[in-house]
């Protein structure tokens, strides 16, 4: 096969060679090398599985690079992972080269050694190479359902991708991450391809949820009210992002908009992600306490990273007087540089030599020796022995440091780095006034432009997660509802109404006067009371005289009887609302609409007249992008002409997504202060939405959402005008619902329920 | 007859003015003037009118208000009797006939229709009707009426009316500054200075977070539950926990916060 067979500088290398019987001149050009690496970090055993697994991937007619990243990266993997993962892995090169995903083998390969010395084991290795065949299995298109003929768009990516996303995630969060693109990109090539190489906003969503270590959005509070508590603080904490840029880790700081710290923090050195994060947030209170700012022209680089080393220390020194228990975080969390581990000859130790006195200057048990250090030690303790120096003073010792210890190695460009990153510390730009690059006068050559964007015709939108039943979990802001103000038409059109069902609205006058509170019920009977019962006291005397044990209960009270109910009804504007009714009034063509009007009027005038605070909310959707949720009557509002005036131009159109709709009127109804809180739902169809094609997902989101506003003491009720509604309407709402099979009739059923209900 | 010798504190009670208020209750005595007294729970209230009762020689009445408080727990009603009905007094009126100072206790706690009772006798007339006994009490000479009320609930409902706070003088009480609660730690445990002044630390730390999730701040009174327990032998971080973090809150966020406070405070 070979035409010229390769020489190799050592003679069994040759035999190796024959084993593999590959003819790629790119693969013998590294195959010595590779062999050598695999003999340090393999098994004999393991050698001859390599070189065997190595041979089936030449021959799959792939192309070289399959079996060149395999040979490169194998040893390293295998060394990271156990030998034992190749069976495994050579089990889903078989799988893969069965379908039509060969693409995929060359990311798979080359991936391989960062993702195994992840994992660390066959197990979670074998897990892994599961996830990634169930990942192709379920993407790889097949016509006529027969035969796979069309290569998963999303895998290639994901091999790609995995050595990032498994420094985020543990294996069951990539499972959860795959298992959702999978189930919603499934349609979509272009969406999924986006999805697994992390360029969609959901993907990147997912990954922020399943990420592993303390997330910043799980202890938000908890660092608001740590600022405050400890140190009387109440900055704003922003986040930046840390998981998608692995060569240059963004560093904590602040400025004038707020302290900016990581979005999560793994456990570290024996300190929890959350004491991580009270400890930068510590240090940088400490810079906002103490120190000044420095004019950054008057010092050369070098002076101003000795002066941030020293100022860092001061301020961490001074939190420790007033926290005592912040020492152990802090000396957990500094590094412990080993004396002369840095070698002056070769690297630039300034970065080094720094870090120890940093470390000697929080730690008195530090350990070094050296006599600069020790003399700078005891200098920076005097400073501080009296009060807290300034960043002045600190700066003197600090310059006066670098020149004493100065060397000319300083200048190389082989920085040594290990063990001198504080990681905790901010970046000190605080600490720094720069002159040169002058802001007066870019002051006032800067343009101020007024942004006069175009007008937007609506509010920002508000984002709600969706719940997905198929993996149980949320889907991170999935939805967007935009609120706006109804529309407004003729108010005398309700009034009209109004006065069709005068009969009707009589009647309703009456159940309802019945209803209002009345503030003061009497309470007989009582052992202690506030007043004495006459009636039963003299009964009782007549008792006692003539020897009978009298009753003790002769005193009576009164007790208020308030009635504090807070109500929203939500009305379901989607397009089938516009469906005549049958068996209405003879001759007529009402809608559903129209009766949903007329109802609705009649409950807000009866509720007006009650006094109960109501508001009237109606929401349509038209995919998860665009769900419109619009206020027609809100709780301070009188039930008077613009109320009607909206209420007249009720109009349906597009779908129903509902679990958004009752999340947001949850948030409003919620904040009413009311012993009771109802919300009303008046629809008339399942929940459904056009980009949604498993009708059973928005009923299962529907019945998280009425969960969600239980555990908020919101208690729900729904009037649903779908006469085969009850299958799917007790599942969202359990039995807290009413079908009202007479549609007609709804005017009248609609305040009789509501006062069922609020008796 | 009624024995005003129980009413009387005998022993002086601890009390470490933060102010002039010893002076300004005295002179508001000496002019029958009524008194309230806020300030938020566990700040010494309760002990400053014991003090002040301690210290004017007269008897104290203490009323708890509450919600099912009445107007009848106030001024008395008829009990039920051998003879027939019998009349008993209630502590108001009892004060008001013997001269005590008449101290009601977190008098928000009671509703409004109750707390309209003590007006007759908290302006020129101090008199108080007993409307359905027939008799109007003059009240004693000495007779003088405080109130205490904690301005933390803020609460629509939980307020007095113009009406009755206009019939009061007022003091202001907030807890102790740092150096002072130190001292009143001290002295009511005698606890070390040290542990003292961290003591205060935490309860400065509780006590910025009011509003932010703590209805009321770590009381005075609580700090010295915390010594109390200390001086019995029990370890500070678990003695402040216990009597710092726990009462005070169930919410895990805060829960967390303080219990770091305290481990940041203890090295």
């Amino acid at each position: 096969m070979a035409a010229t067979a390769p020489v190799f500088q050592h003679a069994p290398t040759e035999v190796y060679w024959t084993a593999l019987d590959c003819g790629f001149p790119q693969v013998a050009e590294v195959f010595e090398a590779c062999l050598l690496d695999a003999q340090a970090r393999l098994s004999s055993k393991g050698v001859d599985a390599y070189i065997d697994a190595a041979r089936t991937l030449g021959k799959l007619g792939r192309g070289v690079e399959p079996v060149l990243a395999f040979l490169e990266s194998w040893p390293a993997a295998a060394e990271a992972a156990g030998e034992g993962a190749l069976p495994a892995l050579m089990e889903l090169v078989r799988a893969i080269q069965k379908s039509p995903n060969g693409k995929a083998l060359a990311p798979l390969m080359q991936t391989l050694a960062p993702v195994a010395s992840r994992l660390k084991s066959v197990e979670l290795t074998a897990r892994y190479i599961a996830i990634a065949r169930d990942l192709m299995e379920r993407t790889t298109g097949s016509i006529h359902g027969f035969q796979q003929t069309q290569p998963s768009p999303g895998l290639p990516e994901f091999f790609t991708q995995a050595p990032l996303l498994l420094a985020q995630m543990t294996l069951t969060g990539l499972a959860h991450w795959v298992d959702y693109g999978v189930r919603n990109t499934r349609h979509h090539p272009e969406r999924q391809q986006e999805f697994f190489s992390l360029n969609s906003a959901d993907s990147r969503a997912v990954l922020q949820r399943e990420r592993h270590g303390t997330l910043f959005l799980s202890v938000e509070r908890q660092l608001d009210l740590y600022l405050r508590a400890l140190w009387g603080d109440s900055e704003h904490l922003i986040p930046y992002s840390t998981a998608f840029d692995e060569l240059r880790q963004p560093v904590p700081y602040y400025d004038h908009l707020g302290l900016r710290v990581p979005d999560a923090q793994e456990d570290a050195r024996g300190v929890s992600g959350i004491d991580r994060y009270r400890v930068i947030l510590a240090h940088m209170v400490g810079h906002r306490r103490w120190t000044k700012p420095l004019i950054a022209d008057n010092y050369s680089p070098f002076q101003r990273m000795a002066i941030e080393f020293f100022e860092d220390c001061r301020v961490e020194t001074l939190l420790m007087r007033e926290y005592p228990g912040l020492r152990r975080l802090f000396l957990a969390l500094h590094p412990h540089p080993v004396a002369g581990a840095c070698d002056p000859e070769k690297a630039s130790c300034l970065r080094h030599r720094l870090a120890m006195i940093s470390r000697a200057l929080l730690d008195s048990a530090h350990g070094y020796t050296d006599p600069h250090l020790m003399e700078f030690v005891a200098r920076f303790h005097a400073v501080l022995a009296h009060g807290t120096a300034s960043t002045r003073e600190i700066a003197d010792i600090a310059l006066a440091y670098v020149t004493r210890t100065r060397r000319q190695s300083d200048q190389l460009a082989n920085v040594y780095f290990d063990d001198t990153v504080v990681d905790y510390r901010d970046d000190n730009r605080q600490m720094w006034q720069f002159i040169e690059e002058g802001d007066e006068e870019e002051a006032f050559d800067q343009e101020r432009k007024a942004e006069f964007k175009d007008e937007p015709d609506r509010l920002p939108p508000r984002h709600y997660p969706e719940w997905d039943y198929q993996s149980q979990s949320y889907r991170p802001d999935w939805v967007s509802v935009y609120e706006t103000l109804h529309a407004s038409g003729d108010a005398s059109d309700i009034d009209g109404l109004l006065l069709k069902h005068a009969a009707l609205a009589k009647q309703l006058k009456r159940l309802f006067d019945l209803l209002k509170p009345q503030d003061k019920v009497r309470l007989r009977y009582q052992e202690e009371g506030s007043e004495l019962d006459l009636d039963i006291a003299l009964r009782s005397l007549i008792d006692f005289k003539s020897g009978v044990t009298p009753d003790p209960r002769i005193n009576m009270s009164h007790r208020t009887n308030g009635r504090d109910i807070a109500v929203l009804l939500l009305l379901d504007l989607s397009a089938s609302l516009n469906d005549t009714v049958a068996g209405g009034v003879p001759g007529s063509q009402q809608s559903i609409l129209q009766l949903s009007q007329e109802a609705v009027s009649l409950l807000a005038w009866a509720v007006d007249t009650l006094g109960d605070p109501l508001a009237i909310a109606g929401f349509h959707s038209n995919t998860r992008h665009d769900v419109r949720y619009q206020h027609i009557k809100g709780y301070s509002e009188k039930w008077g002409d613009p109320v009607k005036a909206r209420l007249a131009a009720l109009d349906a159109g597009y779908s129903t997504r509902m679990g958004a709709a009752l999340r947001h009127a949850g948030h409003y109804l919620e904040t009413q202060k009311a012993d009771k809180k109802l919300m009303l739902i008046l629809t008339d169809g399942e929940p459904a939405d056009v980009d949604t094609a498993d009708e059973r997902t928005l009923i299962e989101d529907a019945r998280q959402a009425v969960k969600e506003l239980d555990t908020r003491n919101i208690y729900t009720h729904c009037i649903n005008l779908d006469p085969r509604a009850d299958e799917y309407v007790s599942q969202i709402f359990g039995h807290r619902y009413t079908v009202i099979d007479n549609i007609a009739r709804l005017p009248e059923r609609l305040p009789q329920l509501f006062v069922a209900l609020t008796k | 007859m009624i024995n005003s010798e129980q009413y009387l504190v005998h022993k002086e009670p601890y009390y470490q003015p933060q102010g002039n208020e010893v002076t300004l209750f005295e002179a508001a005595y000496g002019a029958r003037l009524p008194v309230m007294v806020k300030g938020p729970t566990g700040c010494g209230k309760s002990r400053f009118v014991e003090f002040m009762a301690w210290k004017l020689r007269r008897p104290l009445i203490t009323v708890a208000c509450n919600e099912d408080m009445t107007a009848s727990d106030l001024v008395g009603r008829y009990l039920l009797d051998a003879g027939g009905t019998r009349w008993l007094d209630g502590p108001l009126t009892t004060a008001a006939r013997i001269g005590a100072i008449c101290y009601l206790d977190e008098i928000v706690e009671a509703r409004q229709d109750t707390t309209v009772v003590i007006h007759p006798l908290t302006d020129h007339r101090r008199t108080l009707p007993l409307d359905k006994k027939g008799e109007l009490v003059a009240a004693h000479p000495d007779f003088q009426l405080v109130i205490s009320y904690n301005p933390g609930y803020q609460s629509l409902l939980k307020d007095l009316k113009q009406s009755t706070k206009q019939r009061f003088t007022g003091f202001d009480f907030d807890y102790p500054e740092a150096d002072l609660e130190a001292d009143i730690l001290g002295r009511e445990t005698g606890i070390a200075r040290d542990i003292a002044v961290q003591l205060t630390k935490i309860g400065a730390a509780g006590r910025r977070l009011k509003g932010h999730g703590l209805d009321e701040g770590i009381s005075t009174r609580l700090l010295v539950y915390a010594a109390t327990l200390i001086q019995h032998g029990v370890g500070a971080r678990d003695a402040c926990r216990m009597a710092l973090v726990r009462p005070i809150t169930d919410d895990p966020d805060i829960r967390q916060t303080l219990d770091h406070a305290i481990d940041a405070t203890f090295a």
